[in-house]
């Protein structure tokens, strides 16, 4: 819970919140037309066609992919799939709309009445799923003001036509941080589904919130308001908490919510009223009457339902069974696809141990040090030049004591940035552990010699005084000596020039 | 069945469209005529006729979903009123 939401006079009141979540299918051609629909930083309209741009007299045609996908979704949220689903015409006029119509669904959508389950304080949550449609994403429009003060909008139609899925909620939230979770959860499912590329950031996973406050106790909903903007799940959280904490300053002021739509301005954390030209349900909708309707076929369901991989929430439950990880372990690595694989990959390349002590090194070390790289080059496991056997070597090498977990940080670090296999930089650099007594004796007799004091001091009976050699034969020896290895040689010497 | 000034006020509004004072006149007249013309289908017997989405035959058409190259950005930049390299170039938009 937010510190604001729970403290003082926000104690009295309730947040209720429902997401539209738009994602953009990962299909090699658009929605309507055979346009490639990968077009990241390709030049401006270099993926049109006719079809994308609107020209008079041409007709769209449905990707099979697409609606496979849309259906796949559905299952994974548990929805009801009916059989007759139609597209609708969504009309308004928009530069980024080639057409004056967005094709959608409106009345029969592909999938309904569904839900998705968050944790939450150690419990579990449902919350509904009203519906989930097929339309179609549009154009990009880049803002211009010329040096002599005009103004003029360029229009780039690459992602007109592009297939995006809207997932809409009930308005079951009843906290940003249950909105966050929600969205994390979905994205999670997407991810697994291999659907979407659950990338916020770039706009490729939208998020927009329809929010309400109401003293607690009451049933009747408050007036919403819709905030967009929110490219991550810290904005998410972030933007409902501000516009909650608006809303009920609003009410306690003695003035009342208006129905309107707010942006989420990142950089100053705040929402703030967009006002729009287009009068509210003013979209005229009406049967796409270039599309025949789809009769979705049961043995097609029954299909696409066998073929679904394994899920977040089942893949979590199995980690803590099979590896006998925790919860949490088993919560972050479950969450993101590409992270659980690599650590499965990195659990069944491991040599040494059995199954659940292999599985708590490589989750220790995904979700830490690794996380930790990945965060600060802001990369994700996709990005990662490590592989997963190539950290079950190091891991391996860690185990069987031929280096320390100090030397495994850095050798990760260093393979992390150049890709390197930790094993082969084990081996170039010399990085392994001195375990040949001779050598650390020789180690010890010169830290020995370069610390009388220390010397004295053990002499005298503070103990102590030994941690510090150790640190200095560490030290000498640049880490590659192991601590429980030099103390009984070090004590040994010491001894014996006490006896002398 | 007649289209009012103001009907014609809010279509011209979602249209983007500016229309005087005399254009609101002729419009609402010539659309209210087009509208009582069209009138005439209220008086077919339906009753007996299921309501559908589509008058074509087929249903459940899709394609496989294999990316085809495209016309050239050039000429399909071609009757743009208006571009800028190789973006269409609008009026200025608000948000």
């Amino acid at each position: 819970m937010t510190t604001t939401a729970a403290s003082g006079v926000a104690h009295d009141y309730e947040i209720v919140i429902g997401l539209e979540v738009h994602t953009q299918l990962l299909t090699a051609s658009k929605m309507f037309c055979s346009c490639g629909a990968r077009y990241a930083d390709d030049a401006p309209n270099s993926h049109v066609c006719p079809v994308c741009m609107g020209m008079p007299g041409v007709l769209p045609v449905i990707n099979r992919q697409a609606v496979e996908y849309t259906l796949m979704v559905g299952l994974a949220l548990h929805c009801q799939i009916p059989e007759f689903s139609k597209f609708d015409r969504k009309n308004y006029f928009y530069p980024d709309l080639p057409k004056g119509y967005q094709i959608s669904q409106y009345d029969l959508p592909f999938c309904r009445d569904g839900y998705l389950e968050i944790q939450l304080d150690g419990q579990t949550k449902r919350v509904g799923v009203t519906r989930a449609h097929l339309e179609e994403d549009t154009g990009r429009l880049v803002h211009i003001k010329d040096g002599m003060g005009d103004a003029y909008s360029l229009v780039d139609l690459n992602r007109a036509g592009v297939p995006l899925l809207e997932i809409v909620s009930e308005p079951d939230m009843r906290s940003p941080e249950e909105a966050r979770l929600y969205m994390q959860k979905l994205r999670a499912i997407l991810v697994a589904l291999g659907v979407s590329s659950g990338r916020m950031e770039e706009g490729s996973l939208r998020c927009d919130a329809n929010v309400s406050v109401r003293r607690r106790g009451e049933t009747k909903l408050g007036t919403k308001t819709e905030i967009k903007n929110m490219n991550s799940f810290r904005a998410v959280q972030r933007a409902l908490e501000f516009e909650a904490q608006r809303q009920i300053a609003e009410i306690e002021a003695g003035r009342r919510i208006i129905q309107e739509t707010r942006g989420w301005v990142e950089s100053k954390g705040i929402t703030v009223s967009q006002r729009t030209k287009e009068e509210a349900n003013d979209y005229r909708y009406f049967p796409e009457p270039d599309l025949p309707p789809l009769t979705v076929a049961r043995e097609w369901i029954a299909e696409i339902a066998e073929r679904l991989p394994e899920l977040p929430d089942a893949r979590r439950e199995r980690f803590i069974a099979r590896y006998q990880l925790s919860a949490q372990d088993a919560e972050q690595l479950a969450a993101d696809r590409p992270t659980a694989d690599y650590f499965e990959a990195t659990v069944a390349a491991m040599t040494r141990g059995d199954e659940p002590s292999r599985a708590k090194a490589a989750a220790n070390w995904l979700n830490g040090e690794l996380t930790r790289l990945m965060k600060e080059a802001e990369q994700e496991v996709a990005d990662l030049k490590v592989t997963a056997s190539g950290l079950a070597g190091l891991l391996d090498a860690i185990d069987a004591g031929t280096i320390s977990t100090t030397q495994g940080k850095t050798v990760l670090e260093r393979a992390f940035a150049s890709g390197e296999a930790p094993v082969a930089i084990i081996q170039r650099e010399g990085i392994a552990q001195l375990s040949d007594t001779t050598e650390l004796e020789a180690f010890a007799r010169q830290v020995i010699a370069a610390n009388p004091k220390a010397v004295e001091d053990y002499q005298r009976g503070r103990t102590n005084a030994v941690q510090f050699l150790i640190g200095q034969v560490m030290r000498q020896t640049k880490g590659r000596a192991k601590p429980d290895s030099i103390q009984p040689i070090l004590i040994a010497q010491l001894d014996a020039l006490s006896a002398e | 069945m007649s289209i009012s000034r103001e009907d014609v006020q809010h279509i011209a509004l979602l249209a983007r469209m500016h229309l005087t004072e005399d254009e609101l006149q002729v419009m609402a007249r010539q659309l209210s005529g087009i509208l009582e013309h069209i009138a005439v289908l209220q008086e077919a017997d339906v009753s007996s006729v299921a309501l559908t989405a589509t008058l074509l035959p087929q249903s459940g058409v899709m394609r496989a979903d294999v990316p085809q190259p495209s016309y050239t950005p050039d000429l399909l930049l071609a009757n743009a009123p208006d571009r800028e390299d190789q973006y269409l170039r609008v009026k200025a938009v608000l948000d």
